[in-house]
């Protein structure tokens, strides 16, 4: 009964976004400046369809939670043994659940901003609604189409299949949502960039309504990035980070265009420049979000993430992509040239640094889309072809450090015109800090070129991230400087730990039996004893790992070879010993027969990654970088709101004065 | 503030600004995309079959990515515990030796698919630097799609499934 009532609430929340799609374009119909009665419409729409589709999302969170197995997701893809966590995110760890979650969350943005946003004129609201309804209309015919997540089954099943070990983890209750978010906080960027664009109201008054969201859903993605690599990090026991997998490129393109929209944004509502540059970056952000969702959700590729391949769905959503894609250009197209020029600046100025990055981004997106794509393409001609990192990451590097050197400068300078001459004194700093690292490095050893870069590269951004702070009160900073300082360092930080650990990262692997002792990067790691163990929904070998560094008392390390019955599937639990300057990586393997001394030996694999940890905690900065910014614009909104109600009752008192004929006082200056 | 300095470079004209900015960004993005053009068909790793390796082999050193069902009784583990060695067959007779150090994937198990990553030796042997096998009952490299062989691994799957 309880899935009925989600399935029914996810028709009514789909009438809603239909009703607030025709209400808001209807509204564009009537005659500027006369107040349509169709305005009534799309707002509450928005807000009831909001409560619908998280009502929709709760009830299947139900089903899973009670392992109603009569329902047909829950039977093949949960399981009444499984820990209640692993129930609750096993929701949306699969195609229909993470779907509607997809849909609940872009239902409850609408909602928000329908419920919140007072400041836009009322018929740019309604085209914003329109375009939000009509972008929602298609996910909802997406899902109760062609991925129903309440369907029954005839007879219900004994037992659930379970839940794929490797999304049994607390990663899972984090990436997937966040990420959604990210993307679906792009959507409503494009809404309001698509509502102004219908209404000619591309100004700084549109900027600022739409750069908290902005702003927010780049903070949800740079989150749900970094917790998706530190989650394959661990979980896949590859030791790598980041795989260029098609999936995560499907994320990193929409955070590329992401970064660049936020910057041009802020541009727009400071001074307003860039005015059809930054709607032609809200089209191309929400785009990629929309393609990394086709990528991830129709099966084209595959990866760990796309959980069924079904050639319906991937038309469908090829369908729903083009109409978003095709339709958005279209209006830009059509409209583009009827937004006024903006603000002008030269090239040496921090607006002329912002084009220049955003530019840089808009190129490595580009090498990435392609490198992501080309497989796709190539086999439409039937030439099967994996792209990776030996294609991204000197393709990215080229449009990478001159985007890097730039953002190190970009920040002194001043706004609309400068001169390169003024912060000279601090670019030779800068210069020679790179240059030093450059020749440490290579005085140390011999490392490939772009580890090098990327550490001298870090150095030098560290340093210029804190100089926009030079010569300033540090009490007196806005928060929102705070929020950039911050997250142009958490920049550095996070370079300098991919640089660290491509340079640096020592690996061993070898057979050893009980007692036997590996020496690795000042460590000495010596196999104790390998046990079985059991846990919940899973038996395992553990092995018990002593590491010592230079003397010092020795660590426990239990890496784990499990095996679920849930479905049937091995994982490798790796463990993970961290200190300050890196991470001591161990997975255990196989038995690997018996060694010399007649004992049995196993595969133990051990990495030493120094600074690794560095990459999650630049991401961490660069994320709360983002919340300082955001909480920054609310204070001075909420400051200018206030002065300007106190300006507002300060007006009527002198005009009840002089009501009243008493003499009006003097201002005070 | 008494004296207004006038700037050394009045900003452009505003047509002429939005052109160059145009004009600046095309150019990056088509640079970008040469550059990928030019790299992805340096740097592609290209998949091969067996018969593939069998009829037109890959330069010696050249990474490339060959996927096949390892043969059952090829499996073996050199002395050093931590090398292994087995033979990937294809759809027709031929096949290829491959050796890998490391541990194995999860579900790599002789008769199954695998994808190799890594380049052919001077001796005939595919050296693999990374295995690909399944990730789970649901997921095969979209590369092995349709080999035969293919269709046990799915019986072994439908018949474990729900146990």
């Amino acid at each position: 009964m309880i899935a009925e009532i989600g399935h029914a609430a996810l028709w009514l929340a789909a009438a809603l976004a239909i009703l607030q799609m025709v209400s808001g374009a209807l509204v564009l119909r009537s005659p500027e400046g006369e107040t349509s009665a169709f305005a009534l419409y799309a707002r509450p729409a928005a807000v009831v369809q909001a409560v619908l589709a998280v009502l929709a999302f709760l009830t299947l969170l139900h089903a899973f939670v009670v392992t109603d197995l009569s329902v047909k997701l829950v039977a093949t893809n949960s399981h009444s043994m499984k820990p209640l966590i692993y129930k609750l995110t096993g929701t949306w760890g699969n195609h229909e659940g993470s779907m509607l979650l997809w849909v609940a969350v872009l239902a409850l943005s609408g909602g928000l901003l329908a419920f919140a946003e007072r400041r836009l004129p009322e018929r740019t609201m309604s085209a914003t609604l329109a375009v939000q309804g009509f972008v929602a209309t298609g996910f909802y015919a997406f899902l109760l189409l062609s991925s129903n997540p309440f369907e029954r089954l005839p007879v219900p099943a004994a037992e659930g299949i379970g839940l794929n070990p490797l999304l049994q983890d607390i990663g899972l209750a984090v990436h997937p949502p966040t990420l959604y978010v990210g993307y679906v906080g792009l959507s409503v960027a494009f809404s309001l960039a698509m509502g102004a664009l219908i209404t000619r109201q591309v100004n700084p008054n549109f900027a600022k309504v739409m750069r908290p969201w902005v702003l927010g859903a780049w903070v949800f993605l740079t989150f749900g990035i970094t917790a998706g690599s530190y989650w394959a990090y661990y979980e896949l026991g590859w030791g790598g980070w980041w795989f260029w997998d098609p999936v995560e490129n499907a994320s990193l393109m929409p955070w590329l265009a992401a970064t660049a929209l936020l910057h041009s944004v802020s541009v727009l509502a400071a001074r307003d420049a860039l005015r059809t540059w930054t709607i032609m970056l809200g089209v191309v952000a929400f785009s990629m979000s929309m393609l990394g969702t086709f990528l991830v959700r129709s099966g084209v590729i595959t990866s760990v993430h796309a959980f069924a391949v079904d050639p319906e769905r991937g038309t469908l959503l090829l369908v729903l992509l083009g109409l978003y894609i095709g339709g958005s250009l279209t209006i830009f197209a059509l409209r583009a040239g009827s937004v006024a020029e903006g603000k002008r600046f030269t090239a040496t100025s921090r607006e002329g640094a912002l084009v220049f990055n955003n530019v840089m981004l808009s190129a490595i997106l580009a090498i990435v889309l392609l490198g992501t794509l080309y497989p796709v393409l190539t086999e439409a001609f039937d030439v099967r072809v994996s792209v990776g990192p030996p294609y991204f990451n000197p393709a990215g590097a080229i449009f990478a450090i001159p985007m890097f050197i730039v953002m190190a400068i970009g920040p002194m300078l001043r706004w609309k015109d400068d001169k390169i001459a003024r912060v000279q004194p601090q670019l030779a700093v800068l210069g020679a800090i790179a240059l030093l690292v450059v020749a440490l490095v290579v005085f140390l050893g011999d490392y490939p070129l772009l580890p090098i870069l990327g550490l001298a590269l870090a150095a030098a951004l560290a340093v210029a991230a804190i100089l926009p702070l030079k010569g300033r009160k540090i009490t007196r900073v806005p928060t929102a400087t705070w929020g950039m300082v911050l997250a142009h360092f958490g920049v550095a930080v996070a370079l300098f730990g991919m640089a660290s650990e491509s340079a640096f990262t020592q690996e061993r692997l070898a057979a050893v039996g009980p007692g036997g002792v590996e020496e690795i990067g000042g460590w000495t790691v010596q196999l104790e004893s390998v046990n079985p163990v059991s846990g919940p929904n899973w038996t395992a070998i553990e092995a018990r790992i002593s590491a010592s560094r230079g003397g010092g008392e020795p660590v426990i390390l239990t890496p784990q070879a499990r095996n679920f019955w849930a479905p049937t599937q091995s994982t490798s639990e790796s463990a993970l010993l961290t200190r300050w300057d890196g991470q001591l990586y161990a997975v255990i393997g196989d038995a690997a027969g018996i060694g010399a001394d007649g004992k049995q030996r196993w595969q133990l694999r051990v990495w030493w990654k120094p600074f690794v940890t560095f990459i999650w905690y630049g991401g961490l900065l660069i994320a709360f970088g983002g919340v300082l910014s955001i909480v920054g614009r609310l204070q001075v909104d909420l400051k200018r709101r206030k002065a300007a109600r106190v300006g507002a009752e300060r007006r009527e008192d002198q005009a009840e004065l002089a009501a009243s004929g008493a003499p009006a006082p003097e201002p005070a200056e | 503030m008494t004296k207004t300095k006038a700037p050394m470079k009045a900003p452009m004209k505003a047509k002429h600004q939005r052109l160059g900015l145009v004009t600046f960004a095309l150019i990056a993005i088509i640079a970008a995309g040469l550059i990928a053009v030019w790299a992805l068909r340096n740097q592609a790793n290209y998949f091969y079959l067996p018969e593939d390796i069998a009829a037109t082999p890959p330069q010696v050193g050249q990474p490339v990515r060959l996927g096949g069902m390892v043969q059952a009784g090829s499996l073996e583990t050199l002395p050093d515990g931590i090398t292994v060695s087995f033979v990937v067959t294809g759809n027709e007779a031929s096949s290829v030796p491959v050796r890998y150090s490391g541990i194995l994937p999860d579900l790599f198990v002789e008769g199954s698919g695998v994808v190799a990553e890594g380049s052919l030796q001077t001796d005939g042997t595919f050296l693999a630097t990374n295995l690909l096998a399944k990730h789970d009952e649901n997921y095969v490299p979209k590369e092995l799609e349709g080999l035969e062989g293919h269709a046990a691994q799915d019986k072994v799957a439908e018949t474990t499934i729900g146990l």
